[in-house]
């Protein structure tokens, strides 16, 4: 054998050893790669939730997920998305807004979550809101009730929604409710009492709003303000009986509606005055109040029997035999936000965020917690409306809230129309 | 600011018992929870922040044993006793370490409690807050007197809390332990070169101190709501009582808790957006009059 005829017997087989080494990856390709395709196309689709699992308001996380893992073991039970299973990566933010901005961005970034599912109160969700117009990642807002969230056109990005109430809605029907009740029973002397922050303020005030605006004779002869989380009311309750009112608005909420009313019976404050009490009708405040004022109304939250549907009534025994409690407002509301994220992936057959924000858009879905069995996905602001939301007088037995009027979306989305254009919104 | 609101009360009789009323229920309840402040401070000199804390910890063991026994009276027991003699324990396991040690060290150990208490509460009461309601023997209309309604459970409280006082006033003053305990306040080594036991003297006196926050926390339980972290609130004012009355003293924690009643109460009628400006302000002004606060003694050299 000659020396050329040696090198290409060499370069022969070193081709033969990579052509057999070439079939044998290629081999392993066709067995191999779809097991790893189907390993990956069977990872969770995660989903982040920022929220409050500690502290004074740890019920609005805990309640809040205990929804959303409600409505993902049944969307999981049921075969997921094409196999893929819905996983909740939760953190607690302990309220504090930084944390919340902070927690958003290693759910995106080292979490890898596919979405958030914002479960902050408001301070925390605008932080939220600014981290995922900052990554794209597609979010559902389903806690914070402040209005501007959606309201305002400069924080209207594309890809986050809510699905949870409005203060602003709430205010339209509490004011034409309690306006209602003031022309039957001749009441024009009205007080307010309400904690001395954000919320507080702007509740009042847009209650007020409302109030003066279906009841122009209504006066208000005094306000009291104090501190969110005030152990003692007693000079408030002592300024409110001197200026002898007819009708009390407070939005005083959870453990501090429940002490401003143990408080204030002792004083039998509300002996001649009708409350009405925005935040009060949730189970787990009813369920506190020993002696419930007399004559109280208050604003649908989340009631088993409100709407009085065999559904909404089946969802809350569901709810209450997996979790040994009752459902609260921020439950449902947190069940509607994940059912909207499910039925967008079903139409889009995808989850792809962009896919999934175009189909959110004006989504419609059935739902025990809709007005008429069905929640609407507002397109031009990206909120949730046709909620059952309504008020009625509170007791303390079951079903807690008796003669219960349901509010007319015609009139709130008229006043709501009128309150943007006066913030230059619309 | 409604200084014509002010003068209108003050000047009429039904007006003038209702917010001088108010100003007795809240300084009361302050100075229960700062006189035990003010004595572990006064004797062990430890600044004890945990004492917001061991207010939470009456409520809720008040709220336990009340549940259990539908007994207001066991509960107030159980509540003051079991903060007591969980004052012991804290004291003899951690806060002993800590006499001859600087301020910060007190400061990270009392946190640490904090945390703790504030995450036990949590794991056994759970997040949402608990309210105990207003035992039956208080249910009742509230006592009318010159056209001011005061409630009866107020009357009780009130009248409890100068019961303590003269009881704690008393114990001080006139017995042999409150003597030892002056003179522990005043010099321990001497005290303890005089042979007195001096480890079961702070013993003693960071069980009273507990003991007092725990009945604090237990007699306030009805007209609460008990939730993991509520005592934060209460030490934040038990410091401006106890700096306005002077670190130590009794009678100055008692005067200064009735002050800033009044301040609450009257502030609220006449400049009702500057109450708690105008507590920070008396503090203030105290402190540039008489650093010590109005019966504190300065330290000795």
């Amino acid at each position: 054998m000659t020396k050329s005829e040696a090198v290409k017997g060499n370069i022969a087989a070193k081709r033969r050893q990579l052509l057999k080494a070439g079939a044998s990856i290629g081999a392993a390709s066709a067995l191999g790669f779809p097991s790893i395709l189907r390993a990956q196309s069977k990872d969770p689709i995660k989903l982040g939730v920022p929220t409050i699992m500690s502290g004074r308001v740890a019920q609005l996380g805990i309640s809040a997920t205990n929804a959303a893992k409600l409505e993902a073991d049944r969307f999981n039970a049921a075969g997921g998305f094409q196999g893929r299973l819905i996983e909740l990566v939760v953190r607690d933010s302990k309220g504090r807004p930084e944390e919340s901005g902070r927690l958003t961005r290693d759910l995106i970034n080292s979490d890898k979550c596919d979405f958030i599912f914002d479960c902050e109160a408001s301070n925390g969700a605008f932080a939220v809101h600014e981290v995922v117009r900052d990554t794209g990642t597609l979010c559902i807002h389903a806690v914070s009730e402040t209005s501007s969230l959606t309201a305002d056109p400069k924080l209207q990005i594309p890809n986050a929604f809510r699905t949870c109430r409005q203060g602003a809605h709430d205010a339209i029907v509490a004011g034409e409710y309690a306006a209602a009740i003031a022309k039957q029973k001749n009441y024009t002397k009205w007080m307010t009492i309400g904690p001395d922050y954000a919320y507080g303020r702007d509740t009042t005030e847009q209650f007020l709003r409302y109030l003066k605006h279906f009841s122009p004779d209504a006066q208000i002869i005094g306000e009291a303000w104090p501190k969110i989380f005030q152990p003692d009311y007693t000079e408030f309750i002592t300024k409110i009986l001197q200026q002898k009112p007819q009708a009390l608005f407070t939005c005083l909420w959870g453990g501090d509606l429940v002490s401003f009313i143990d408080q204030a019976n002792l004083y039998g404050l509300f002996k001649d005055i009708e409350v009405f009490a925005i935040a009060l009708a949730d189970y787990t405040t009813i369920s506190q109040v020993k002696t419930m004022p007399r004559n109280v109304h208050s604003g649908t939250r989340y009631l088993a029997a409100f709407p009085n549907t065999k559904e909404n009534a089946a969802w809350a025994a569901e709810y209450a035999k997996k979790y040994k409690d009752q459902p609260t407002n921020w439950s449902w509301q947190a069940a509607a936000g994940m059912n909207f994220l499910f039925e967008a992936m079903r139409k889009t057959n995808s989850v792809d965020p962009k896919k999934l924000a175009e189909a959110l858009r004006d989504m419609k879905i059935k739902s025990p917690f809709g007005t008429k069995g069905e929640l609407v996905m507002r397109p031009s602001d990206r909120t949730m409306v046709e909620y059952a939301t309504g008020w009625g007088k509170i007791t303390n037995k079951a079903p807690y809230i008796v003669d219960a009027k349901m509010a007319d979306w015609n009139t709130i989305y008229e006043l709501e129309r009128q309150w943007k254009k006066e913030q230059g919104w619309a | 600011m409604d200084l014509n609101a002010l003068t209108q009360c003050v000047a009429s009789a039904s007006c003038l018992l209702t917010q001088t009323f108010n100003a007795l229920i809240i300084g009361m309840l302050l100075f229960l929870v700062a006189s035990g402040l003010t004595l572990i401070f006064g004797v062990l000199k430890v600044v004890n922040f945990t004492h917001g804390s061991l207010y939470m910890l009456g409520a809720y063991i008040a709220f336990f044993t009340y549940r259990a026994t539908d007994s207001y009276a066991l509960a107030v027991l159980a509540g003051a006793l079991g903060v007591a003699l969980f004052g012991v324990i804290l004291e003899r396991f951690f806060f002993n370490r800590l006499y001859k040690s600087n301020f910060l060290m007190q400061l990270l150990m009392c946190y640490g409690w904090i945390l703790l208490l504030d995450d036990l509460m949590l794991l056994i009461f759970g997040a949402e807050f608990q309210s105990m309601g207003m035992p039956d023997m208080f249910a009742r209309p509230p006592v009318i007197a010159v056209g001011a309604p005061i409630p009866v459970f107020y009357i009780f409280l009130i009248a409890a809390s100068f019961v303590v006082a003269a009881a704690v006033w008393l114990l001080i003053a006139k017995t042999s332990f409150g003597s030892k305990v002056r003179a522990a306040a005043a010099n321990t080594s001497m005290t303890a070169a005089l042979g007195i036991n001096t480890t079961m003297l702070y013993v003693a006196v960071f069980a009273l101190g507990a003991g007092l926050a725990g009945l604090a926390g237990a007699l306030a339980s009805p007209v609460r709501s008990l939730v993991p972290g509520m005592g934060f609130s209460i030490l934040i004012e038990s410091f401006i009582v106890t700096v306005i009355g002077g670190m130590g003293s009794i009678g100055g924690a008692l005067l200064a808790a009735i002050l800033i009643g009044i301040c609450r109460s009257f502030g609220s009628v006449g400049m009702p957006f500057f109450t708690e400006i105008l507590v920070f302000l008396i503090m203030a002004v105290v402190l540039v009059a008489r650093p010590n606060g109005l019966f504190g003694k300065p330290e000795s050299a």
